[in-house]
């Protein structure tokens, strides 16, 4: 079939399936049949509707915010899914072959770090700060909630099409980020890296949508009297964190319009031919590559300043210092790509001035643990779940962060660039600051999204285990690199590396451990959740505005917005009332506006992915309609004459008066014990 | 704690000679200790759409400095091929600079018409606007066929690639600015100077000029330096 001389579906054939290899076959197939039994499932028991009005076409910050995190989850579990492969490939490739041919495990590891990155803890943490961010700063919801929508399911539209290359086609060869010139037509002819690449490039939008909402939502939506410096310290993180992507996901998107130009077009960019450059690719890339870094760790070291200050029973120590070193390290972020590639022969003085740079980062990171140290320090510390992640995060964080200003010494790097030592530093760094920060503001946050409290046992169970998994899987690691092993090796004939690939094989299975622990964590949570139940909305006794709400909170967030006198405006509230044994005056109740929910997000995704799968296979005319059909979306959307509905003020007093009941009781029980 | 020392600025009387509530009154204000603006409360949708909108045009122009950064690299990546002096005709990119700053003014015209709400005068603003939009864009595909034909087109050196994907990425901003402006027009058309719709106009006007700002940076750097160098 042909429409103009052009094949009907481009370059898709019936080859693009996998037929002929059994294991990603069976992985794709398993995926598929999961998928397909759940979309069952929710259409025969009739949950369509319930799924549409409530979840998919919400614009509700905490719903978007859930979904996100879902999807992060989701992903992490893929993700986990190709460590298992890689490390079992390793453990059985010893002067063999392994199980898994080299242009597969080539596609397993490059699908690993783009998954985790990308779609496993870039929508975690994303997710925990759309949940959280309005409900600390006061507001009904972020700046813009329909655009919110939008960025949530663009991202969700790349991880479709990354994990689509499972089933349909291939994945990249080239690594998380597609060096050129390997990942030119020229090296990597196949769909594999424009996967990548329309993945990317649509997932992208949907972060930078986020980036600037949020950073919006920050800047302009603050309850009355919250300036700057009254702000909660995870406000500050969010904020450095969401300028970053506001800053550098341009720089990602641009790079990766240079490349698709080059292989779609014939561009010279990177082709090392007619002039290109391919270093330009490791410089460009890397101005987005380190700050992203930051927008992973600086809101994760948010959440741990948070849980720590909570559990501690403490206002966090040096907020002042915390403040300056978030912005420290978030314009320093943009000045240390170039340790990336040391190796790259810029000269000595070139190098000499980005290792210095790198090592001064340590300064402001330094400046933070000591801060969480001392707002432990004499406080009443309460070992809970959360607080347990904080303290695993600061004891493996440090020693990551220390094998980090070792590679920021060139002469050092030249020795273990593109090492196992490499891999096991910033796994190290990035679990323990990202994964850990993101399993803590899960299980502190959840009572506040589902109103009952995660169940302990489970999740002590599961932050020991991922501390020690994480220690038994990156300890061989660091030590594989110091005797020379490269990263990225799909067999191996050196005997001496034999028996710690084998160790850091075995760490997974601790990781697995872990993994089961959480699951069954949130199982047996959901069964006895009746037990668990947060009544009052404030189950850890916390001290900024989200714990002045019920939980979950009602869809306005707050029936009054509150007015903030001082910082840890929830923690005054809640002192002064304790203080006169009453809460505050009854306030006076008025209609709320709330933005009606739209599908705009949810179409205009799927017109995304159209037009992402037409060009991975070239299939031009779908391509156009795609596009055509967002621009459609868009109008649809502006043409609205009704864009948000009312809630009343009988309604709003009637669930602010639940909440406040409660409250007076456990005001009430408090007191009866002060007395006795 | 500091509770109870600090008092808010008192709002009503005092937010009258702030009417977009910017902050600038209520942050410096006597009693409060507070620093930073928006202690009066959330920003109304006005401001917080604009400023929006200036984060967004910001993050656009970190895109366009990273195809600056490439060009900067590969200008002299021409492979034995044509360079700026032998390509670039300055006569045509003079009247494309006029078209794209003429329409600057007429676009500020529009949003003018827009707070006098007088929709004639809208749209003969939009409409010389999108004709001289339509006109760059016109004489910048010419130029850009002309290379083409040549044998001069994007896959001929890295110069030329830096070349085209630069302009073209501004010409692309201009395409969709066009097909925004007929939206807008038509919404003032169906819907009248509706409040979500003035702010659409306002982001619109933000954007079209701030395609003007890159076209000047893009007119310096690429085409006189180019033709300098």
């Amino acid at each position: 079939m042909t429409l103009f001389g052009m094949p009907l579906l481009g370059k898709l054939t019936i080859d693009a399936i996998p037929l002929d290899q059994p294991i990603p076959l069976a992985a794709g197939a398993a995926v598929v049949v999961i998928l397909l039994a759940i979309i069952g499932w929710i259409v025969f028991a009739g949950h369509l509707p319930y799924l549409w009005k409530e979840w998919i076409t919400s614009v509700d910050h905490k719903r978007i915010g859930i979904m996100y995190t879902i999807l992060g989850l989701v992903m992490l579990l893929r993700g986990f899914s190709d460590v298992m492969l890689m490390r079992s490939q390793q453990a059985f490739a010893y002067q063999a072959p392994g199980f898994l041919p080299p242009e597969h495990y080539d596609q397993i590891f490059s699908a690993h770090g783009t998954i985790m990155i990308f779609f496993g803890a870039m929508p975690f943490i994303i997710g925990i700060m759309n949940f959280v961010l309005p409900l600390q700063l006061g507001v009904r919801d972020v700046a813009f909630p329909t655009l919110n929508s939008v960025g949530f399911w663009l991202t969700a539209s790349g991880a479709l099409l990354v994990n689509m290359s499972l089933v349909i086609g291939e994945f990249a060869r080239t690594g998380w980020l597609p060096y050129p010139p390997l990942s030119e037509l020229t090296y990597s002819p196949g769909v594999g890296v424009d996967y990548y690449l329309w993945a990317l490039l649509i997932s992208g939008v949907g972060t930078l949508m986020a980036g600037i909402n949020l950073t919006t939502t920050i800047l302009k939506m603050r309850a009355p009297g919250m300036s700057y410096l009254r702000m909660p310290i995870f406000t500050w993180t969010a904020l450095a964190g969401n300028l970053l992507i506001t800053a550098a996901f341009p720089i990602l998107t641009a790079t990766l319009i240079m490349l698709t130009l080059d292989r779609y077009l014939g561009f010279h960019f990177f082709t090392d031919e007619k002039g290109g450059n391919s270093m330009m690719f490791m410089n460009l890339v890397w101005a987005w590559g380190h700050p992203e870094v930051y927008i992973l760790a600086l809101p994760a070291y948010g959440i741990f300043s948070e849980v720590i200050s909570t559990f501690s029973g403490k206002p966090l120590f040096g907020y002042r210092s915390m403040v300056v070193a978030t912005m420290a390290i978030f314009v320093l972020a943009f000045m240390v790509w170039l340790h990336h590639f040391f190796t790259m022969g810029a000269g000595g003085d070139v190098n000499g001035v980005f290792g210095i740079m790198s090592m001064i980062i340590a300064v402001p990171t330094g400046v933070k643990v000591f801060d969480w140290m001392l707002t432990m320090y004499g406080g009443r510390v309460r070992l809970t779940v959360p607080m347990l992640w904080s303290i695993c995060f600061i004891v493996t964080f440090v020693v990551g962060g220390a094998t980090g200003v070792l590679l920021a010494v060139p002469p050092a790097d030249f020795a273990l660039h593109n090492s196992m030592f490499l891999v096991a530093h910033f796994h190290n760094v990035i679990v323990s600051s990202s994964l850990f920060a993101a399993f803590a503001g899960y299980s502190y946050w959840f009572p506040k999204a589902f109103g009952f409290r995660l169940v302990e046992s489970w999740g002590r169970a599961a932050v020991y285990l991922a501390t020690a998994g994480l220690v038994g899987v990156f300890g061989p690691m660091y030590i594989l690199g110091l005797l020379g092993m490269t990263r990225r090796m799909q067999h191996y004939d050196v005997a001496s590396w034999h028996p710690w690939v084998l160790a850091a094989s075995f760490g997974v299975l601790i990781l697995i451990a872990s993994i089961v622990c959480q699951v069954t964590q949130l199982v047996v949570s959901i069964r006895h959740r009746d037990e668990l139940r947060d009544e009052t909305g404030d189950p850890w006794d916390g001290r900024s505005l989200e714990w002045a709400t019920s939980s979950p909170p009602p869809v306005y967030n707050f029936a009054v917005l509150p007015d903030v006198h001082g910082e840890e405006a929830y923690w005054a509230v809640k002192s002064r009332a304790l203080e006169q044994h009453r809460l505050r005056e009854e306030p006076h109740y008025e209609a709320i506006e709330i933005p009606l929910n739209s599908p705009t997000g949810f179409v205009c995704a799927f017109f995304s992915t159209v037009v992402g799968f037409a060009m991975i296979w070239h299939i031009w005319w779908m391509a156009i309609v795609g596009l055509f059909g967002a621009f459609a979306t868009f109008v649809v959307f502006a043409w609205r004459d009704r864009v948000e509905y009312e809630v009343s003020a009988e309604e709003v007093a009637k669930l602010d008066r639940e909440n406040r009941a409660s409250r007076s009781n456990t005001l009430a029980v408090s007191r009866r014990k002060v007395a006795a | 704690m500091t509770s109870g020392t600090a008092a808010l600025p008192s709002g009503g009387a005092k937010r009258r000679h702030d009417p977009n509530r910017l902050g600038h009154l209520s942050g410096g204000q006597g009693t409060s200790r507070a620093s930073g603006h928006g202690t009066g409360g959330p920003a109304p949708k006005r401001i917080v759409v604009g400023y929006g909108f200036w984060l967004f045009i910001l993050s656009d122009i970190v895109m366009f400095s990273a195809f600056f950064a490439s060009y900067a690299v590969l200008h002299n990546g021409t492979d034995g091929g044509p360079d700026g002096r032998e390509l670039f005709d300055l006569g045509n990119t003079a009247v494309e600079t006029g078209c794209l700053l003429l329409s600057s003014f007429t676009c500020g015209l529009a949003s003018l018409a827009v707070i006098v709400r007088r929709k004639l005068a809208f749209y003969a603003a939009m409409a010389v606007t999108g004709l001289l939009g339509a006109t760059f864009i016109g004489l910048e595909a010419n130029e850009f066929a002309g290379l083409v034909m040549k044998g001069d087109g994007p896959d001929r050196s890295a110069f030329l690639s830096s070349f085209f994907s630069l302009v073209g990425l501004h010409g692309i901003h201009v395409s969709i600015g066009l097909l925004w402006l007929l939206t807008m027009m038509a919404q003032v058309f169906a819907k009248g100077f509706r409040s979500d719709i003035n702010r659409r106009v306002m982001c619109f006007a933000l954007f079209w000029h701030a395609l003007d700002i890159v076209w000047v940076a893009l007119f310096t750097v690429v085409y006189l330096m180019g033709v300098l160098a």
